[in-house]
């Protein structure tokens, strides 16, 4: 038992019981299905922009890309236009790897030797495999729950769904009931990755060493939407249509609490502000950083073009003059040129 | 024949071996080094697991003594440059009698020529850990040599043959 | 009580540390590992702070009474003048990617040498200091207030990191320690917390313009013993130009090439690449006894002083009138060279856009910074036929090439020194991939670490990059280990003798020049060591 993970999840518990008992005994649905979920909203974007302002204010002073292959340099040498870019067209398709692919995380090349000299590759990448699958995972969720907050649906989130639930189409025949939601891939992947995370921060020992509670917190928050959230689809089976009535109701600025949506909403709808309010604030802000990170959005061409710094400031330096001062003798003597002859 | 048993047990007394010169590194260190098989992003994982089961075989074989010390060397080599006290550097090879002992236990006691072959063999283990000493006390040497003479090797020579170094302060 | 028994006795020495979190391992400064504090004359006659004697292994480190305001105050600046630090403390997900990338951990086994937790050591001291969530939740949050031991661990390990931004290859966000290093040492300088094989070096060059304080007569004498040392190889007498006004290039290349063994052979071999493009094509080279040297250990010191030290560069340059300036085999100087130096001290418009007057070429890379690497330059001459070579003449050896952290990671010149090796000698070898190019595995005695004190903490550091030496020493009979930086060669024999001792070290332009045929020379019977060429072994007893 440690401290590092017991207390967020402790925490992340106290949030759902909290938002359960206050919203289904407590008579405070208002609060937890209304004020909260705009304040939380209010939070998110005023603090992710905040912190993506700060950010801005600190200047880059050098251009310091991390160089991962060839550079410009002699016109028949290759350059490796992504890992080096030399222009904002290459940055652009190293930021997209990056950003899209996780083109770093996957670098993780790995050697085995077979019978003492016969070398071959393999890459590890299971850090990799679930860092995205928990992100796609994650991005198709929240695109399919824009379903909620627009009407009518737009096409696009009909077919990520139509994709999402291609289990549902696969067993049409069976179970093709009225009522009986089909399978959603991305909702089973999200809680998979998201406990593989985990795992893997208690289990690896250097990563459990370098974790924090802050590490465990968002795990534990997202494990606690997904499942409540998997709950309610297929479990309670909750009443979809009184909760589009409620979401268009807080997009429009109309707020209602409708009756009889069910204390596990009020968790999921909490867990998920408590995330929007706790993002800015915390190691998600990731999301943002990495566009800003100088080491991967400057393209690598600083001997072609000037970086300027924005506090250059002079500093006191020793000048050939007072260097030829000090030697002048000695040069003399060895022949070397002078600019003023001794005296 | 207590070779025979030996060569029974020959794996977990590796394994056993290994993990216990792992164990000497801190835990998330231990781990890293079981973990990663890439011979080149963990050399010494790669360096600790090899050498010591091949030093286990060339053991049980009446090896040479110059085979013995081509594969212990490259641990002792690392050992040597860990911020270990000289008894925790060569702690590994003291371990062997334990750990085979743990491992064949009672086997061991049942037969009287099994009980002799041990006082030979320990005899071999003493001279494994006798090799162990020369190579570390060579590495230390080496090391307090790189120490003193690497400034006067590669730098200062030709200066100071020709007297043109001169303190600035 | 009953006497132990020497296994019990063994088993009673708990070489494990207790399973405590990093925070409450408190830090224990080792022999071998450290090194020595700065001298107060060096730091004193830069003008930085705090300059007094001090010991780091006694208690008493002889601060000023306010240092963790001077602390909390400079942390302050360099967040709001650097946004690389900013983010870097802001976005790090410790998911784990970089942490056995560093060959400080793989080698000493240290988990505090895990590039995530080096950079947690500021980190847990950013949280506390300027984060709300750090303020309230204290260490369940990751903070920690600035104590003496959280400095004395900063010390520590700022001091065990080489900056050679492998790391930074493998994280997501492309957190550089390298920046994180730079950022802690900064920090450590404001209140005197530098060690001498930075400051001295240092102060040196800031007075006789090269690391070593070699005055400008004893650096022509120098350049002269190497003239006679060619000359005896190749009966080839060279005269090399100092600080000649009117030359078409300033060359400036590590003071290490020309005081220190094996550079000297590398030094040797620039020289009679100048005389070789002199005779021939009538170019005109000259060097600087005032810019005499290309490295920065200001670079391991703050911005400031890196920008104090590369200023000669250009003042030379304008003063001497050069067309543009070319620089020799080094890594950290490329570093300052290709990211910082036309930022900090430029604009250089005093030049002229880089063109080799032999081939044509435009330097279009260079353009603005108007320094060309000297592989880019061989590079290109080899590449339109300029040199006359005879690779036979490095039939000796058997080489492989090791890739410089910061020409590799802080650049991208990986292609530029092969195409050169390739094309003068004909035994090459390349080590494993995930050792090489921009996974390249560090010397473990960059960023001023190359000191005699630390001896331990450099074979463990550079073990990985043995370990890949040793590989292709036993599969090809790899004697020969190429490079083109000065800290390599300062560091690399003794790594080598070590770890792998049939393993000599080598400069790119030592086997450039073994190979060039010089107009006029007698017949080569030894390469630039005197060591007898292939099948001339008995003709270099003679």
């Amino acid at each position: 038992m440690n401290v590092k993970y017991m207390f967020p999840l402790a925490a992340v518990v106290v949030l759902m019981l909290l938002s359960y008992v206050g919203a289904e005994a407590g008579g405070l649905s208002a609060l937890f299905g209304i004020v909260i979920p705009y304040l939380a909203v209010i939070i998110f974007i005023a603090g992710f922009a905040r912190r993506i302002l700060d950010w801005s204010n600190s200047s880059v002073p050098f251009r310091i890309p991390t160089t991962c292959g060839q550079q410009k340099s002699l016109p028949w040498i290759k350059q490796n236009k992504i890992d080096n870019p030399s222009s904002l067209g290459g940055v652009i398709l190293r930021m997209f790897f990056e950003v899209c692919c996780f083109r770093s995380l996957f670098r993780n090349t790995k050697n085995e030797l077979y019978n003492g000299s016969h070398l071959t590759y393999s890459w590890e990448i299971w850090l990799w495999v679930a860092a995205l699958a928990f992100h796609y995972a994650f991005l198709v969720v929240v695109v399919r729950h824009l379903r909620f907050f627009l009407e009518p649906v737009p096409a696009c989130v009909k077919l990520i769904e139509f994709f999402d639930g291609f289990f549902h189409i696969e067993f049409v025949d069976s179970i093709i009931q009225i009522g009986l939601p089909g399978i959603m891939i991305s909702g089973i992947v999200l809680l998979a990755a998201v406990i593989f995370l985990f795992l893997r921060r208690i289990l690896i020992p250097q990563v459990n060493y370098i974790s924090l509670a802050a590490d465990y917190f968002p795990l534990f928050l997202i494990m606690g939407i997904a499942c409540s959230g998997i709950f309610m689809r297929y479990f309670t089976k909750v009443d979809v249509i009184g909760i589009k009535e409620f979401t268009m109701g807080l997009v429009t600025f109309h707020p209602v609490i409708p009756e009889g949506i069910g204390g596990v909403f009020y968790i999921h709808l909490f867990l998920v502000s408590v995330l929007l309010a706790y993002f800015p604030f915390s190691k998600l802000m990731h999301a943002g950083g990495i566009f800003l990170s100088p080491t991967r959005n400057l393209a690598n061409n600083t001997r072609a073009v000037r970086h300027i710094n924005p506090w250059n400031y002079d500093v006191p330096v020793h000048t050939y003059e007072e260097y030829e001062d000090d030697f002048r003798e000695k040069m003399i003597e060895a022949g070397l040129p002078v600019e003023k002859e001794l005296k | 024949m207590l070779i025979n048993l030996l060569e029974k047990h020959k794996t977990k007394i590796i394994d056993k071996w290994i993990e216990c010169l792992r164990n000497s590194y801190s835990g998330e260190t231990a781990k890293f080094l079981k973990s990663q098989n890439d011979p080149f992003a963990n050399p010494v994982g790669n360096t600790i697991s090899t050498g010591l089961a091949g030093l286990f075989e060339l053991i049980l074989k009446e090896a040479e003594p110059n085979a013995i010390k081509s594969i212990l060397d490259p641990v002792l080599r690392i050992r040597a440059i860990q911020s270990f006290t000289p008894s925790q550097a060569t702690d590994f090879l003291f371990s062997l009698k334990k750990i085979i002992k743990e491992v064949l236990g009672n086997e061991i006691l049942q037969n009287k020529k099994d009980i002799d072959e041990w006082f030979v063999f320990e005899i071999k283990i003493d001279q494994l850990i006798q090799t162990g000493f020369d190579i570390y006390m060579e590495c230390i040497t080496k090391l307090y040599e790189l120490k003193a003479t690497e400034m006067k090797k590669r730098t200062f020579s030709a200066f100071e043959r020709a007297g043109l170094v001169k303190d600035n302060t | 009580m009953t006497e132990l028994k020497p296994d019990e006795l063994l088993a009673k020495i708990d070489r494990n540390p207790p399973a405590s979190g990093w925070m409450d391992t408190p830090i224990e400064i080792r022999k071998g590992i450290y090194c020595y504090a700065a001298n107060p004359k060096s730091v004193e006659y830069l003008g930085l702070p705090n300059a007094r004697k001090w010991n780091p292994l006694e208690k008493d480190w002889k601060l000023p009474e306010n240092w963790q305001e001077i602390i909390h105050n400079g942390f302050k600046e360099r967040l709001e003048k650097f946004r690389t630090f900013k983010i870097f403390m802001d976005i790090c997900v410790r998911c784990g990617a970089c942490a056995d990338k560093c060959h400080f951990f793989i080698g000493t086994g240290d988990p505090k040498n895990m590039p995530v937790l080096r950079a947690e050591l500021l980190r847990s001291v950013y949280r506390n200091d300027f984060t709300t969530f750090g303020k309230i939740l204290g260490k369940v949050g990751g903070a920690r207030k600035m104590t003496l031991d959280v400095l004395k661990e900063w010390w520590y390990y700022f001091f065990q990191c080489t900056e050679c931004r492998r790391c930074s290859v493998f994280c997501p966000y492309g957190i550089d320690t390298a920046e994180i290093t730079i950022m802690g040492r900064e920090l450590l300088n404001l209140i005197g917390l530098n060690i001498d094989w930075i400051a001295t070096p240092v102060a040196n060059c800031y007075r006789t313009g090269n690391h070593l304080g070699i005055q400008p007569h004893a650096f022509k004498d120098m350049l002269d013993f190497f003239v006679e040392d060619i000359e005896e190889v190749t009966g080839v007498q060279l005269e090399p130009q100092y600080n000649k006004k009117g030359a078409d290039i300033l060359f400036v290349t590590p003071s290490g090439d020309v005081f220190a063994d094996p550079g000297t052979y590398t030094c040797m071999g620039y020289m009679m690449l100048f005389h070789y493009l002199k005779e021939k094509y009538g170019l005109d080279v000259t060097w600087s006894t005032y810019a005499s040297e290309g490295g920065n250990f200001g670079f391991f010191t703050s911005h400031e002083t890196m920008k104090r030290l590369n200023s000669k560069m250009y003042a030379e340059a304008k003063r001497l009138g050069v067309k543009w300036i070319l620089g020799g085999e080094c890594g950290h100087m490329w570093r300052v060279v290709h990211q910082y130096m036309d930022t900090m001290n430029g604009p250089a418009d005093f030049m002229e856009e880089p063109v080799s007057p032999i081939t044509g070429t435009k330097f279009e890379n260079a353009k603005s910074t108007k320094m060309v690497h000297i592989a880019e330059f061989t590079a290109d001459l080899i590449k339109h036929n300029k040199l006359e070579l005879d690779v036979t003449r490095n039939d000796h050896l058997k080489v492989t090439y090791h890739d410089s952290c910061n020409p590799a990671r802080g650049m991208g010149l990986l292609d530029e020194p092969r195409y050169v090796i390739n094309n003068v000698c004909n035994n090459f070898y390349e080590m494993p991939a995930n050792t090489i190019r921009e996974q390249t595995f560090c010397c473990g005695s960059g960023a001023g670490l190359n000191a005699g004190e630390n001896i331990e903490l450099r074979m463990a550091g550079g073990l990985p990059r043995a370990n890949a030496v040793k590989y292709v020493h036993e599969k090809h009979g790899v004697n020969m280990l190429a490079c083109i930086c000065a800290i390599d060669r300062a560091a690399f024999p003794a790594l080598m003798e070590y770890w792998v001792p049939e393993v000599d070290v080598i400069g790119l332009h030592e086997l450039v020049a073994n190979a060039l045929i010089m107009p006029g020379e007698s017949k080569r019977t030894t390469d630039l060591r005197g060591e007898p060429l292939l099948g001339m072994e008995d003709e270099a007893d003679e």
